[in-house]
């Protein structure tokens, strides 16, 4: 009995060594990202394992995972062994690193411009012909007007999105907090439907017609109508809207695991490269550098005022407890005897 | 005292099997849940399990269950005597379709019932004119659970009837019953203990009902959230310990209300001299 259990060690052992070993000569990164970034890792993967194999001669297996980015970070945190992690917003790689001690207190401040090699912003998507001539954040509120904007308890695009609209309220209300409560409350009353997620969102607005206008990411609607054709849809680019940006982080906890610190870090950093730029512009995302992207790409960006989410809420720990903790801004707006 | 000899192995290793078996596979995970949840306070506990948002959806959730149990219940039975006393064309394809709504991925489900019923789907054009909104409202969720639960009812009733001797109704009439006195008093009481498992069942897999429902509530606060909803949203705040607190009270709410409808059968099975 006891030799055979030591006997099934052994066996266990040699074939856990046989596997790292090939680990060594092929290495895996694990990418675990959100949704609307599937495309782009896609290319920018390939871009990447090509670039990778000219400088090194090593053949690197990149894996990616896409999912709702709240989802993926609790993946990430219930074990799975993300080497890289790109999400929507900082707050969720900051609870990862809360929860797992898997990452530096200041992971954001480990690549440029916030850690953030691509950026978005909200914008609006209206029907074709714009019936209800939507032009900015006031028009949102005229009667008749409906909204679809996700869940922001449970999706990141939507916190973005409301914290857009709070920012807009502020900024023209001489930043009174409770005209910018009014603000939203009288958006979030105007939404006949909230989605658990801004996918969800999307197609409630596209394929089930409801709504007159949907809050979205300027990368996702991009995605939209090119996927849907002009001749359903329209941008409407707001006077002001908020910097949304996606982080990227090395987990490193884990990489230093696998052994793959060095990978996930030139990963990481080649994102900033012309390579990685110009592929996120392809990708509707807004580079940090325009000058790398493609002009006829770097055209779809139309210039607006953009407030951040550290200038105008004091970064996402804070805005995360004000406004979206339980008893926070958004459960108060939606308590009962509040309408 | 004399020793019963039976065909399978004795009491002790059958109830010790059992019991193992079931400690593993439903005590395990849900010991975890009441674990995980024991880190908060007493107090702590009560504010979250009562805030007003959780509060309504249990009065959604629960409610509608019952409501889409109880229609089930009602256009089950009729199913189910369709497919038992009646030949027809296409009864063994009938009789399949039952089962689709077991089978179907709850996603597809609820989403395929959202392009049905939004104010652009083929059934909710014509509502829509008429004031009535079905989907991402609450009537919606209703919609939903019944879909779900339809085959619990149909499956439980449909063998208790097929063993059910026409001579009774027969002799019923014979003896100059009525058609709902040979209903109420002699077919009724027969079906009723499959009637209210089957009740049951279906009432059980409404509450706990995620992905269909999702698709077709809503989701606003106060009006269209359902627990399950509650419980992820919890989740998606990374508040483990608040889900899991949500989700042992609605695990204690459905094991009352459980023991609550298998007491009721167990009375109607007694008094129905059916008793096992």
């Amino acid at each position: 009995m006891k030799r055979s259990t030591a006997f099934r060690a052994l066996l266990a052992g040699v074939a856990a060594t046989a596997l790292s070993a090939g680990a060594w000569a092929n290495q895996t990164l694990l990418n675990v990202s959100y949704d609307p970034t599937r495309e782009f890792y896609q290319a920018f993967n390939t871009e990447f394992a090509a670039h990778w194999k000219k400088t090194t001669g090593e053949t690197v297996t990149l894996k990616q995972s896409h999912g709702g980015a709240g989802k993926q970070a609790r993946a990430v945190i219930d074990g799975l062994e993300a080497d890289v992690v790109t999400l929507a917003l900082a707050y969720d790689i900051d609870e990862i690193g809360e929860l797992t001690g898997k990452l530096p207190k200041d992971w954001q401040k480990k690549f440029a411009d916030n850690s953030a090699p691509y950026t978005s912003t909200i914008v609006f998507l209206v029907r074709k012909g714009n019936p209800k001539g939507i032009k900015d954040w006031d028009d949102l509120v005229k009667p008749g007007v409906e909204i679809i904007t996700p869940n922001p308890k449970t999706s990141g695009g939507a916190r973005w999105n409301y914290l857009a609209a709070w920012g807009y309220a502020l900024k023209k209300n001489g930043n009174s907090e409770a005209k910018a409560r009014e603000f939203v409350s009288k958006i979030l009353s105007k939404v006949p439907v909230l989605d658990s997620g801004a996918r969800g969102s999307t197609n409630t607005f596209v394929q089930r017609g409801i709504g007159d206008v949907l809050l979205a990411w300027e990368n996702e609607a991009l995605l939209s109508i090119n996927e849907l054709g002009p001749d359903k849809f329209e941008i409407v680019v707001p006077s002001l809207s908020i910097l949304a940006e996606p982080p990227v982080a090395i987990v490193e906890g884990v990489a230093k695991k696998h052994g793959t610190e060095k990978l996930a870090k030139a990963y990481l950093e080649y994102l900033y490269s012309p390579t990685g730029q110009k592929l996120a512009a392809k990708h509707y995302y807004r580079p940090r550098h325009p000058e790398h992207a493609d002009p006829a790409d770097q055209a779809r960006f139309p210039k607006l005022d953009l407030i951040t989410i550290d200038g105008a809420f004091g970064g996402w720990q804070k805005a995360q407890k004000t406004h979206f903790s339980d008893g926070g801004v958004f459960d108060q707006i939606y308590a009962p005897g509040n309408k | 005292m004399a020793r019963t000899t039976r065909v399978l192995p004795g009491f002790g290793p059958a109830l010790g099997l059992t019991l193992t078996w079931l400690s593993i596979i439903v005590l395990l995970p849900l010991a975890s849940v009441f674990l995980k949840a024991s880190n908060l306070s007493l107090v702590e506990f009560w504010d979250v399990v009562t805030a007003p948002r959780v509060a309504a959806s249990y009065r959604l959730s629960f409610g509608a269950s019952l409501a889409a149990a109880a229609i089930n219940a009602v256009f089950g039975l009729m199913l189910a005597w369709c497919l038992v006393r009646y030949r027809f064309p296409g009864k063994r394809l009938v009789d399949a379709l039952i089962d689709l709504p077991f089978a179907l991925p709850t996603a597809v489900a609820g989403i395929a019932l959202t392009a049905l019923y939004a104010r652009n789907g083929w059934i909710g054009q014509w509502l829509e004119p008429l004031g009535i909104q079905v989907a991402f409202k609450p009537l919606g969720v209703l919609v939903a659970l019944v879909f779900i639960g339809l085959p619990f009812v149909v499956r439980t009733v449909q063998p208790v009837l097929e063993d059910f001797d026409l001579e009774h109704e027969e002799a019923a009439a014979s003896l100059g019953a009525g058609r709902w006195q040979t209903f109420r008093y002699v077919i009724l009481p027969v079906l009723l203990p499959a009637l209210l498992t089957g009740f049951t069942l279906a009432f059980a897999r409404a509450v706990g009902e995620y992905g269909s429902v999702i698709f077709i509530a809503g989701n606003i606060p106060m009006v269209s959230e359902i627990t399950p909803l509650m419980i992820i949203t919890k989740l998606e705040q990374y508040d483990y310990v608040g889900a899991t607190a949500v989700a042992e009270v609605m695990l204690l709410i459905s094991f009352v209300l459980l023991l609550l409808i298998n007491g009721l059968q167990a009375w109607t099975a007694k008094r129905t001299g059916r008793d096992r």
